[in-house]
């Protein structure tokens, strides 16, 4: 009670003080800049320098890009809005140009499809990207593959449907074979199965089938309707998707014991690692052609997605490899005496593991690759910076340079910066170390 | 996606690939669109508008060509080419013609193998300079800094016409007409050099075109024209022919307004009779219907409106004739009869 205290001690705190602010210096804004950005003689004319950089930069830069300058309809116009020779942003081009920087020439009407398909990209990514989402979603990722090109390309259902069928005999002939043949073989058999069907069976099948239930949507003119930002993610969402399985066959072929696997695998990797993707490309678009007999029309998109696949195949490769280098051999040895068999093995140990270790690789040359899709404008497919040139060469536009560059500067920093977030993301979450 | 059609094809390959060149009249018939090769933009010549059409004074040969073969001037397929593109496209087969600012010169007709069919564009080398330079011909550019693009035949010819006039020059190497044009308004260099069409398409982009002059002396030539490849012979008379119908209706007054009236029935004219199919069988002897020059001649006009519409005075590049005039009128234009 504290009436009984009262009587026996002069005073006593019966409250506790509200804890103080901490001095304005030490915490908030002030604080922070104290610490981090004056702490010493040195740190402040560091950080004044590059203040005054900033702000010279900033100075040039502002009042170049802040022009309402929207409406414009030629850089001529642009000039008489803002009513300086040089010094201003002209964005009347991208307002008039935007659509082509993002689909090229592809058919107005049909935009829907491309538009369509990036949509169900992130659905078919989300189940393999987040682990909360149902996984019933993985069939939708399964079959993803076969959509795609169905939905940019068009023409009858029953190809990619085909294709998806020459999977399912692969499957099928590896399950049902592997007792009469054994794995090497069911495997090798299987692959063979796999491409006997699609080379010989795929086109007339599902030509018989489109005669029967013709199903099918609008047949793209030509693949060079696909431009601008759409090819680059066309190329892009491709050569990402297939090189990093063929990434890990390759890392594991490098590793195996079998010699004519190792050599092939070997000679690939250093052959492809060897070679600028400049050249690859220009085989693609000009020694192929000649190579082959005049009228065959092998699609130039389809060439170009293949020789970068194979490009950033090899290097995903070396990536995934040097993960498999930094696993302890116990882990192998380990799944060696649980009695794993070597897929198992793989599967369930080594491979987790390895992925893990390598997503900073792994992600970076996926970065790398997706920006290397704008190296095509050199054989004259008119992505983003093609059409940058193409846009250039409009007498309503000659001379306007940096605003079509910010532009696709701006798509290609929104799509890489989402990658690269990403795979921190995910760095986090398969940390075990803690 | 004929897969089994790609592979069969594959082995047999090369062996068969100068046999089945032959024919590409045939090849573009079948196929019902004319592949063309264009560059991926020059200013006046191709580039596509904000509605992807392709346009331009090369563009305009393409069209012609298609409604000539075809009888429709959208049938064309723009295949975009670059410099070190262009020529292997074409020789593999990939495009049927190469409308694209190529100049015609010894080597690219005997060694590599094509077959210029004409000339639309007498280009040349030339030279712009600021008007307050106050310098009204090149021969008054002695001492001059020049603004020069590096490895290419200009940087020879520059060297050639100032050592041939025995003055000196200061050249500022640059490396793309970009960069150029940027460094010539910075007045990094007092003239700057390059064909004359560019010149003018350069000058056009500037806020001040007035401000600066194209001086008159051209001192090397560049003739640029359509091509297609050695030894099909009936696809580059079809193609040659198709230029010159442009070229002779100029010179004969046969332009989009008229046409429809003068080939409704034979008139006063006989040339223009044969031109336009009223008279004669030019069309037949070509392989093609009577209408082929008629076609052509419509789809994009007379070779002189398709230069004022493209790249003429009206237009921002604002190029005058000049060579590209009319034989009839002092310039180089010329084809060879009709009959």
């Amino acid at each position: 009670m504290s009436d009984t205290h009262a009587q026996t001690v002069a005073y006593v705190r019966e409250t506790m003080l509200e804890p103080q602010a901490p001095p304005v210096t030490v915490v908030g804004p002030i604080g922070w800049a104290k610490t981090n950005l004056f702490s010493s003689r040195l740190n402040t004319v560091i950080t004044l320098i590059a203040l005054a950089f900033v702000y010279l930069v900033l100075s040039i830069l502002l009042p170049w890009a802040f022009h309402n300058t929207w409406s414009a309809t030629s850089l001529r116009d642009c000039r008489e809005m803002t009513g300086t020779d040089h010094g201003a942003a002209c964005w009347g081009v991208i307002r008039d140009r935007w659509q082509q920087i993002l689909f090229g020439n592809y058919p107005v009407d049909l935009r829907w499809r491309p538009i369509l398909d990036l949509v169900l990209l992130l659905v078919a990514l989300a189940p393999i990207l987040f682990s909360n989402v149902p996984r019933k979603l993985l069939w939708f990722s399964a079959a993803y593959p076969f959509i795609m090109p169905w939905l940019i390309w068009g023409g009858s259902v029953w190809v990619p449907v085909m294709a998806a069928v020459g999977f399912i005999l692969g499957y099928l002939f590896l399950k049902f074979g592997e007792k009469a043949l054994g794995s090497l073989f069911a495997m090798i058999g299987a692959v063979v199965v796999a491409i006997v069907w699609w080379l010989f069976f795929l086109g007339p099948v599902s030509d018989i089938f489109a005669s029967i239930l013709p199903i099918g949507l609008e047949k793209l003119g030509s693949s060079r309707d696909i431009g601008g930002l759409m090819l680059a993610f066309v190329i892009g969402v491709v050569a990402i998707g297939l090189s990093l399985p063929i990434g890990i066959v390759l890392a594991l072929g490098r590793q195996s014991d079998l010699l004519i696997v190792k050599t092939l695998c070997v000679g690939f990797i250093e052959f492809i690692r060897g070679v600028p993707l400049i050249t690859l490309l220009f085989v693609a678009s000009t020694l192929l052609n000649i190579f082959m007999p005049p009228g065959t029309n092998f699609d130039i998109v389809l060439r170009v997605i293949i020789m970068v696949t194979l490009f950033s195949s090899a290097y995903m490769a070396e990536v995934i490899r040097g993960g498999l280098a930094a696993l302890p051999k116990g882990q192998y040895e380990g799944g060696d005496s649980l009695g794993l068999n070597y897929w198992q093995a793989q599967r369930l140990i080594i491979m987790p593991q390895a992925l893990k270790i390598s997503i900073p690789g792994i992600v970076s040359t996926f970065i790398g690759l997706f920006k290397d899709t704008t190296l095509v404008s050199i054989i004259g497919l008119l992505d983003p910076i093609g059409w940058a040139t193409a846009i250039r060469a409009d007498t309503d536009w000659i001379g306007i340079l940096w605003e079509l560059y910010a532009f696709i500067a701006l798509l290609f920093f929104i799509i890489c910066f989402g990658m690269s977030r990403y795979s921190m993301y995910l760095e986090r979450k398969l940390k075990t170390s803690h | 996606m004929k897969n089994s059609i790609f592979l069969g094809a594959l082995t047999v390959s090369s062996l068969i690939a100068g046999a089945a060149a032959a024919g590409t009249v045939d090849d573009v018939k079948a196929r019902g669109v004319l592949n063309c090769g264009v560059s991926t933009g020059v200013p006046g010549f191709e580039a596509p508008n904000a509605d992807g059409e392709w346009e331009g004074f090369d563009v305009d040969v393409c069209r012609a060509v298609a409604a000539a073969v075809l009888g429709d001037s959208k049938a064309v397929e723009f295949v975009p080419t670059t410099g070190k593109t262009r020529f292997t496209a074409l020789a593999s087969g990939e495009i049927d013609m190469l409308s694209r600012v190529t100049t015609w010169t010894f080597s690219r007709d005997v060694d590599l193998k094509f077959e210029f069919v004409g000339v639309n564009y007498y280009d040349g080398q030339g030279f712009m300079v600021p008007k307050e330079l106050g310098v009204t011909s090149a021969t008054e550019l002695d001492g001059a800094t020049v603004c020069i693009q590096t490895g290419t035949t200009t940087e020879l010819n520059l060297a050639d016409y100032f050592r041939v006039n025995n003055m000196s020059y200061e050249p500022v190497p640059i490396e793309t007409q970009t960069e150029a044009s940027q460094q010539y308004l910075a007045g990094a260099c007092d003239a700057y050099t390059t064909d004359a069409s560019a010149l003018a398409s350069v000058r056009s982009s500037f806020a001040d075109a007035s401000a600066h002059v194209i001086l008159p002396e051209i001192i090397s030539k560049e003739p640029l024209g359509p091509l297609v490849r050695h030894g099909d012979n009936e696809w580059g008379d079809i193609v040659r022919w198709t230029l010159n119908a442009l070229i002779a209706a100029e010179e004969l007054g046969v332009t989009s307004a008229n046409i429809a009236e003068l080939a409704a029935a034979p008139g006063d004219n006989p040339e223009i009779n044969r031109l336009l199919g009223t008279e004669g069988s030019l069309g037949e002897m070509l392989g093609l219907d009577a209408q082929w020059a008629v076609r052509a001649i419509s789809a994009g006009g007379n070779f002189g409106e398709s230069f004022e519409r493209n790249i003429g005075e009206k237009t921002p590049i604002g190029l005058a004739r000049g060579l590209n005039a009319q034989w009839t009128e002092g310039g180089l234009m010329y084809s060879p009869p009709f009959r």
